[in-house]
Order: structure tokens, then sequence, then C-alpha cells
């Protein structure tokens, strides 16, 4: 085996950055930007690395420095109307202080990328979106948007965002501001005080499948590294632990949460990732990019669906991993696969066609020349227990 | 951290025990990897060359190959890491994974000693 160090030269960096290293991160090239994947040295007496970061995101609380997402500002006479042009969700149904998961797509139905789009104020939306994606997104909105009486600003370095996720989030981050959490429920979002800064926005959002908060701060180092710090003394005693994307992967599979080039991406359509319930083909939503085509497939028929795997046979399936039927016969291809930390099991997300896609179904997946048994299970492979 | 003297090592961050012919992965290669979580190893029976991968150590987010340090066959794999793989991480050094019946005694002198081996690693790292 073999162990290498990478030059970070060319690599953009959050304003956390110094923080992660200080704190012994192991970094990653992320979409271009140099991020912790985890931090094995932990937090105060609870010791770290991805596996305990998962659980303590599950179990208790974890801090997430989540900055590399981009943010899209679209305000204007006719915001909500550039918004229902480039997204495929229904953002007529938000009130102000609530968001939707939703997408921008292309003509053929796929993915540009998912995006969360919060209603701000009257004619104001903001549309959080994925880090590798962002100038492209961000181009892409500028680009259709133009028709419509609305300006599209990119707004991602601005802010530092830091995902607070767990079932004890909500009690942590209730000591740090002055809002009332409990009237903020799961995908709204408020402003408050939060570690003394006016104003913040603190939406109940996440890619964890806990309860969580994500907060949206002033990118200034001093700043970002103070909120940081104040939030993890905060949870030290109930054992909170700084989180990288490491356990962000395992969390968001565990959850059946997408991720852009693996569930979703531009040659895969909606139907096809199974995001059918976040896309509306409704007469108030009116005509979207991707419609006319999505509209199509679905008379038509998809070629493949997505569906859950767990591993039988000893094995982890991975990434681009073939699926195989009971005969040996290549069927579909795993999009993201892993051990699952809290399940302790070994998961996969794969597409295959429809006619196989049958919850208990026998299928393997091809390990290194193997051939390893699974089996189709529901989905999400974890859901939340009820408050 | 100060590795054990009685063991050999690889610049591929495995160490041999000379006299018991075991096997396994460095400290540094644990730390590097993190949690681990599959170890997959040969059968007894299987003869392995040296330099050449004889099963794969994964933790969640890699997949690596084993280099075996000597040619032999193995006589013995440590069953135990099949249901609890974070013993490597725990203590790399005892962990053995396979236990090999050296094809050649000699084959053993040429790989690193433990201040070769930390002083490789030292390199690697700046």
């Amino acid at each position: 085996m073999s162990t290498s160090s990478e030059a970070t030269g060319t690599l953009r960096k959050t304003a956390l950055n110094p923080v992660h290293r200080q704190m012994g991160a192991k970094m990653v090239d992320f979409g271009g930007w140099d991020m912790p994947v985890e931090y094995p040295a932990g937090f105060g007496e609870r010791p770290g690395g991805l596996i305990q970061e998962h659980l303590a995101v599950r179990t208790a609380v974890g801090l997430f420095d989540v900055s590399h997402m981009g943010d899209i500002g679209m305000e204007g006479p006719q915001g909500l109307e550039a918004v229902q042009h480039i997204t495929m969700n229904d953002a007529s149904r938000l009130a102000i202080g609530q968001a939707q998961y939703s997408a921008m797509l292309y003509p053929p139905g796929t993915f540009v990328d998912d995006v969360i789009v919060h209603h701000l104020d009257k004619n104001s939306y903001l549309l959080v979106i994925n880090a590798g994606t962002r100038e492209k997104d961000y181009n892409w909105a500028r680009e259709n948007a133009r028709n419509f009486e609305c300006q599209v600003e990119d707004a991602g370095d601005n802010f530092t965002q830091l995902a607070i996720q767990g079932p004890r989030a909500a009690e942590l981050l209730q000591q740090l501001t002055d809002a009332d959490l409990s009237q903020v429920k799961n995908y709204w979002f408020t402003y408050g005080t939060v570690c003394r800064l006016k104003e913040t926005l603190i939406a109940r959002t996440g890619y964890t499948g806990e309860d969580g908060f994500e907060i949206y701060i002033p990118s200034e180092e001093a700043v970002s590294r103070r909120v940081w710090f104040e939030v993890l003394e905060a949870g030290k005693g109930m054992g909170i632990l700084p989180c990288g994307l490491g356990a962000r992967n395992t969390l968001r599979l565990e959850s059946k949460m997408a991720l852009y080039g693996h569930e979703i991406s531009d040659d895969i359509t909606v139907w096809e990732a199974g995001l059918d319930r976040f896309c509306k083909l409704t007469p108030e939503k009116g005509t979207f990019i991707g419609r006319a085509a999505l509209e199509r497939q679905k008379a038509e028929g998809i070629p493949r669906t997505l569906v859950g795997l767990e591993m039988c046979g000893r094995g982890i399936a991975r990434d681009g991993y073939k699926v195989l039927d009971k005969s040996g016969k290549d069927i579909g291809v795993v999009s993201s696969g892993s051990y699952a930390p809290f399940l302790k099991k070994n998961i996969a997300l794969a597409f295959v066609p429809p006619a196989q896609s049958a919850v208990g179904g026998a299928v393997s997946v091809e390990i290194r020349g193997q051939s390893v048994e699974a089996r189709i299970v529901p989905t999400p492979f974890y859901k939340r227990p009820k408050a | 951290m100060s590795y054990p003297t009685n063991l050999k090592y690889t610049k591929e961050h495995e160490w041999l025990n000379p006299e018991t012919g075991e096997v396994g992965i460095t400290h540094h290669a644990q730390e590097s990897l993190g949690d681990i979580v599959f170890v997959e190893l040969p059968k007894p029976g299987a003869e392995v060359a040296a330099g050449k991968s004889f099963g794969t150590v994964e933790s969640v987010k890699a997949v690596s190959d084993l280099f075996a340090p000597v040619s032999g066959t193995v006589t013995a794999i440590n069953d135990a890491l099949a249901t609890a793989p974070e013993k490597v991480n725990q203590d790399a050094h005892a962990a053995w994974m396979i236990k090999l019946k050296l094809k050649d005694p000699n084959e053993a002198a040429k790989l690193l000693s433990a201040a070769d081996y930390e002083k490789f690693v030292a390199e690697e790292g700046a």
C-alpha cells in the first residue's frame, strides 16, 4: 500500500482552512477545494475520525464547514418567475421563510445541479448549490434568467456556512442564539443573532438525515474562527465532533440523499434518479427548462432506476462497480457505495432496469473480479427516529 | 512512533516478523488509511510472491493493496480481522494478517530495519 501528500497551491480554500489544518484534519481536494475529510484528533475527550464523526451526528451533534457550497441570489420583480423557469420544484408554494429541495435541469430533463431554494423576501430568493458546480450553476442561472426582470448574484464567497447536525443540534444552537428554534420547522429558516452576529440566516436544513441547522455567517476569517470554536466549546459536553467530508458522505448515503456526479448528473433524468416528488408537472408550476423532456420520458418509460443495495456476501460495493443479475449478466452500476458506520452494513445505491428493481431482488456486485451477493432493499437505509 | 526493532519493514508500509513469518501493515499505514472496515486475505495454502499483492485492506473511503514483503506459502490467516478489522487501527504491529512459511529466509534480510523505516516515513511526509 502507499501513501502520498498533495500540493494545494491551486485549490480554493474556505475561511476556516487554517482552523481545519490546526485541528489536524486530513485534507482532500473536493471539487477544487482543499477540504477536511476527517479530523482524527477529535475534540475534547472524544476521539475523531470518520466513523466517530458519523456516530456523533447520529447520536449527539456534529459540526461541518460547508462554506465550499455556493449561493446564488435571485431578486427582482420577476424573481419568482425566473426561479420557476430554471428549477423543477414549485417555488410559488414557498412562504417567506420557507425552503425546498429542488434542481436546475437541462432541456433533456437531466441535472445541472440540485439546489435548496429559500424564499428570503418578496421577490427575493437564495439558491444554495454544490461546490463542484458553482461556476457552471451561476452561469446557467444568469443566462436563463436574462429574459426576466431579475438580478442574479453570485454570493458564494460572502458566507461561511456551518452545518450543525444531530439530535442535539437544536439544543446546542439554542444556547448560542436568541432566535426561538422551536418555531423553525424542518426546511424553514429564520434570522437571529448567533454568537453575537446579528441577522444571521439560520435554516433547518442539512445533508445528514438528522435534525439540524445550517447557519450563514460572514466569511471573514477571524469571525468564522470565533464562531467555529464557540460552537465546539458549547457542544463539548454533548460530545460534539468537527466532521469532514468523509462522514458527510456516509451520512447522506445512509439517508439516500443524492450526490452530484453519482445519483444525479447531466446524464441522469429526474425520474431515473427517483426525485419525482420534488418535480412538479402541475399547471401551477408552469413551464420550466426540462419539463417537456420529462413529460415525454414519463410517457415512454425510463431505462433505469435507482435502487438501494445491501451486501449479503463479504465485500464493499463501491462507486462504479458493476451490478449483475442472478445469471451473471451485467444489468447496472453502483452510483455510490460504502461501509455504513451507523448501520454497520455495506450499502450502495445503484442504477438498474426498472424490471429488475423490485425490493427483495437478488443481485450481485462485481468486486475486483469476484461476484458478491447483494439484495435490493428499501430506501432510505436509515430514517431518524420520530421525535 | 517508535517502530518495533524485531520486525522488518517495506516501503509499501508492511511489516514482517522474520521469526514467526507474520505479516501486517504498519502504524503509519493504518493512520493514513483511517478506520479500517474490511480486510481481504488469501486462503491458507496460497503462494505469495515478494512485491506482489496478496490481498486488500479497506478503509471507509479507500481500497489499498497489501504487498507481500517476501515470497512464501500462507500457513494461517488472522480470522479475528474478519469480524474486527479495527484491531489493525488499535495496534497495527500486533494485528498480524497472514503467517508465511518463507520461501527464502534470506529475503527478509533485504527489508528495512525499524530505523530505516522510520527515516523513510519521515522523509515521505516532508
